[in-house]
């Protein structure tokens, strides 16, 4: 390990513009001629538009247009489409409903946008758009997704009945059936998977300009993936030629998949920029962000799991309800399917395994991936019923895991996922010696004396990351490939720029990115420039979400690496007249084998360049590669999470009082950046636990709409965690790596509320566990303290 | 959301003189909070304007106002919705009932009441407070309009 190389805790290079203001983020950019934009919501979650009159806000000051979306219509743009086609048992398409950029006919969310005003400044827009008369003849909505396939359900989309997107299934039902009918003793639970609002620090934003010289687009936008956004708003929504479409995503203030989305937003505003021949800007205000970011998680589920007399699982059958909102959002049918039942054989044997997805509208905010994205309900569902099967068998939870873990890799799990590496039993064994698993029933009693309930609780998570394998992702109907491509570009003086197909938002590539080509080129990261984020710079990429970033997009800069050296060696024969054979490189050095005759890294960088003393003729000058990496599998980063909270019987109030995490991410590039996703992540899925809660009334008004009543994970809602990692690496890709980002928002609501549950004696508590919540289970089960 | 309110207050004056005050478009503008018109559309509705500030959403809302289920001197149920452009929208009705007690009526009323949209999304722990905020002005002003002090 070098000092800023592989496995350093480098300190992030882009920090320093972050923390000191001068980050350049979309809506810090801002250009000539430039117009505002504001959206007008329908206030209703289901309403026909019978008409909107648009005169008296067309003359109001500054107001350069207004536009409905029938004028959007007229213009025959193509819909907003999700990517992935997933089928329905009898082998049909899932119902994916039209979903115009702006809403003509008929609103079907509270948010979804029916018109826009575009003005010189936003105080104008926001003026004018007070004038604008929208004629609603409000609809009944429906709201629950348990209802809204349901008999004479509101139908929200003619080209899905019963609101039915998919009844889609895997694994063996028949197997699974009989593993429940002959089990010793079967464990059953429902539950709801909480909605979740995304809540980015930076809300989402759109700045487009259109250049009539050459009839091209620009597009500045919060984005997590700059050429998937421009590839669909190219090729499906038909604004531009792809060559004439530049989207550039500067910085971006955090996405936890929000981000991924091809929104209505991005498409107005290069829509409206050509209208208006100005350049357009939006940025969400937080309540916008509130109902038009897309949701996560919202499940309903009921799951059994069977166990024989050794207390080994013999079996899984899974039921799940999942509402995607009022229209299909990007990615929103691979993540409660793909994203979700292939992991529902957690670190365990499962031999038989089935699970059923029915995918609905509801007149409510699309639904599609969050962090963790279908893995963090794949572990709820599976670590809540091995914690609850371990109760009711009288089994030492931990005890009950290590039965049933996958001993030997490779692993074929029963619901698709073969498992490459892992080692279950170093990662829980490690976080039962940190966390002092053996003193909790001490302090349980210690808790006890002052008057308040402990628990603990595990989840032995696994999750699918670095996404994906081309081929097979294509098999199960993904629209895109999903490798990664890299460029390696050496300057004549030695120093690298690397640019990436991948995007940060708060991941830390610009340093870990060059902690790689550092180490590998025997550099400092000073040396080397990690560029993203613009199409018209970086050679294609698929973007960042799915832990995908290490695992894929640096392994496409190893490919690169291997020919920009491979390159280099052949110069630096020529440079020590030596054949390329015997060039060995190391730390930054050409050495002839056997000699003491070298060139240093920038020798044989200037010698590329300058092309003096090799043959032009059999070596190009220059020292720049590509290359395009397809991984070969998912990689399977897994872990031990144990909580242990205590709550205070009075009030209900859930206090987490103490967090191991143990995680298996195979190789670490920067172990500082790792345990920060890790902190980051668990923060998030105490948050779902505890706090986060989205709430629609039966008319589908979002009611928890605002920070006031949503409550958000804050430093005191968090205990300081003890963050340890063991290591098997992963043998799909050339560095081992694994992937980090997602896994604390997978561990951590299934930890909490195992944990919540062993204090409370009761496995009938949904998320999110909020103080009034626990009062009331409390109460109900009598347990509350009389008064002396 | 939904939400319901219910309330009394007792007015220094005959269930005659109340009724009539509760049918005067007038009368009705003056007290509601906010008005800033009241016109009468047909024997029974009122076409209306009023700006209400709940919390951080401030709107103009335009709508129409009913009266039905007249029953004179005893009561009505008055109606309206209402639609605040980008701050969302409003409706809702009051049954009011009036019966002479102690020299004066007594009035009591029962409201139930749908809002949507930025208003609900906002507002939502607010709403209860600032409806029976507005439904207290509106009375207070009501009562000094029936009381024979006033003009």
């Amino acid at each position: 390990m070098s000092v800023t190389g592989i496995g350093a805790a480098v300190r992030r290079k882009e920090d320093r513009r972050f923390i000191t203001g001068t980050g350049h983020y979309t809506d810090d950019i801002n250009r000539p001629g430039q117009a505002s934009i504001y959206f007008i919501r329908s206030p209703h979650a289901h309403a026909k538009i019978k008409k909107i009159d648009t005169h008296e806000a067309a003359r109001m000051p500054g107001v350069a247009g207004v536009f409905t979306g029938e004028q959007f219509a007229q213009d025959k743009l193509g819909n907003l489409i999700c990517g992935w086609t997933v089928l329905s048992k009898d082998g049909s398409p899932m119902k994916m409903a039209p979903h115009a950029a702006l809403a003509a006919g008929k609103a079907n969310h509270v948010g979804d946008a029916v018109a826009v005003v575009i003005a010189d400044t936003l105080a104008q827009a926001k003026d004018a758009a007070e004038k604008v008369v929208v004629d609603y003849e409000p609809l009944p909505a429906v709201v629950d997704p348990a209802k809204a396939a349901a008999k004479g359900a509101p139908l929200i989309h003619e080209s899905a009945p019963n609101n039915t997107i998919y009844n889609w299934h895997l694994g063996d039902a028949d197997a699974t059936n009989a593993a429940l009918k002959n089990a010793k003793h079967v464990t059953t639970l429902e539950f709801i998977n909480n909605r979740l609002v995304p809540n980015a620090m930076e809300p989402r934003a759109a700045l487009a300009e259109y250049d009539a010289a050459s009839g091209s687009l620009t597009l500045w936008n919060a984005t997590q993936n700059p050429h998937v956004a421009r590839l669909v708003i190219a090729a499906f929504v038909g604004m531009a030629p792809e060559n004439k479409l530049r989207v550039i995503a500067p910085d971006v203030g955090g996405g936890f998949g929000s981000k991924i989305f091809i929104y209505p937003e991005e498409v107005v505003c290069l829509w409206a920029a050509r209208k208006v021949g100005r350049p357009v800007k939006w940025t969400a205000e937080r309540s916008e962000s509130f109902i038009t970011d897309a949701h996560g998680r919202d499940h309903v589920t009921k799951a059994q799991m069977a166990f024989d007399g050794e207390g080994k699982i013999t079996g899984l059958k899974v039921h799940t309800t999942a509402n995607l909102g009022a229209y299909m959002s990007t990615f929103s049918s691979a993540v409660p399917t793909f994203l979700y039942a292939t992991l529902l054989s957690g670190q365990y044997e499962i031999p038989h395994i089935y699970c059923e997805v029915d995918a609905v509208y509801t007149n409510t905010v699309p639904v599609d991936a969050y962090r963790g994205a279908g893995r963090p309900e794949a572990t709820f569902v599976v670590e809540r019923l091995v914690e609850a099967g371990a109760r009711e068998l009288g089994v030492d939870p931990a005890v009950l895991r290590q039965k049933n873990f996958v001993k030997k890799f490779p692993y074929q799990t029963s619901v698709a996922s073969l498992y490459d590496a892992g080692d279950y039993h170093a990662s829980l064994a490690k976080a039962l010696e940190i966390h002092d698993y053996k003193g909790f029933a001490k302090r349980k009693r210690e808790s006890e004396r002052n008057g308040k309930l402990r628990g603990i609780g595990f989840a032995t998570y696994i999750e699918a990351c670095g996404v994906a394998p081309s081929a097979l992702v294509g098999q199960l109907g993904a629209g895109v490939g999903l490798w990664e491509s890299a460029e390696v570009r050496v300057n004549p003086t030695g120093s690298v720029e690397v640019l990436t197909g991948c995007h940060q938002h708060g991941q830390g590539h610009e340093t870990t990115f060059a902690q790689l080509v550092a180490d590998r080129l025997g550099l400092s990261i000073d040396q080397v420039n990690v560029l993203h984020g613009d199409t018209d710079t970086v050679q294609f990429g698929m973007g960042t979400y799915g832990s995908r970033s290490g695992a894929v997009g640096m392994s496409a800069i190893v490919k690169a690496l291997d020919k920009v050296e491979a390159k280099a060696k052949k110069i630096a024969a020529h440079l020590l007249e030596a054949a390329e054979g015997d060039i060995v490189f190391k730390d930054g050095k050409f050495t002839v084998a056997g000699t003491d005759k070298s060139a240093a890294w920038g020798e044989v960088a200037l010698g590329a360049y300058v092309a003096h003393k090799f043959p032009t003729s059999e070596i190009e000058p220059g020292l720049k590669e590509g290359a395009f990496y397809d991984p070969t599998n998912f990689t399977f980063p897994a872990g031990c999470h144990i909580c242990e909270v205590e709550i205070d019987p009075e009030t209900g109030e859930a206090t987490v009082v103490s967090w191991t995490a143990v995680d298996d991410f195979g190789t670490v590039i920067n172990p500082m950046i790792v345990e920060g996703q890790v902190h980051g992540g668990v923060a998030q899925g105490v948050g779902q636990a505890l706090l986060e809660h989205t709430v629609y009334d039966d008319k589908g008004q979002l009611v928890s709409g605002s920070y006031m009543d949503y409550a958000m994970p804050r430093a005191d809602n968090l205990p300081s965690f003890h963050v340890d990692t063991t290591v098997t690496k992963c043998p799909s890709n050339p560095l081992g790596i694994k992937g980090c980002g997602e896994a604390g928002a997978i561990a951590a609501p299934a930890a909490v509320m195992n944990a919540i549950t062993n204090a409370l004696g009761t496995e009938l508590i949904d998320m999110p566990a909020t103080a009034p919540a626990i009062w009331a289970v409390l109460h109900k089960a009598n347990k509350m303290p009389r008064a002396a | 959301m939904a939400m319901t309110m219910t309330g009394e207050y007792q007015l220094p004056a005959s269930q005659q003189t109340v009724w009539d005050k509760l049918n005067d478009p007038a009368v009705l503008k003056a007290c509601i909070p906010g008005c800033e018109s009241l016109d009468k559309t047909s024997d029974t509705g009122f076409a209306a304007v009023a700006t209400i500030k709940i919390g951080p959403v401030k709107a103009k809302f335009k709508g129409n106002v009913s009266l039905s289920d007249l029953d004179p001197p005893n009561g009505y149920k008055i109606s309206g919705q209402g639609e605040g452009g980008v701050a969302g929208f409003a409706k809702g009705g009051a049954t009011v009932k009036l019966v002479p007690k102690d020299g004066g009526t007594l009035l009591s009323y029962t409201v139930e009441a749908q809002i949507g949209g930025k208003l609900a999304q906002l507002g939502q722990r607010l709403i209860n407070g600032a409806s029976k905020k507005i439904a207290d002005d509106f009375f207070a002003n009501f009562a000094n309009a029936v009381s024979p002090r006033s003009p």
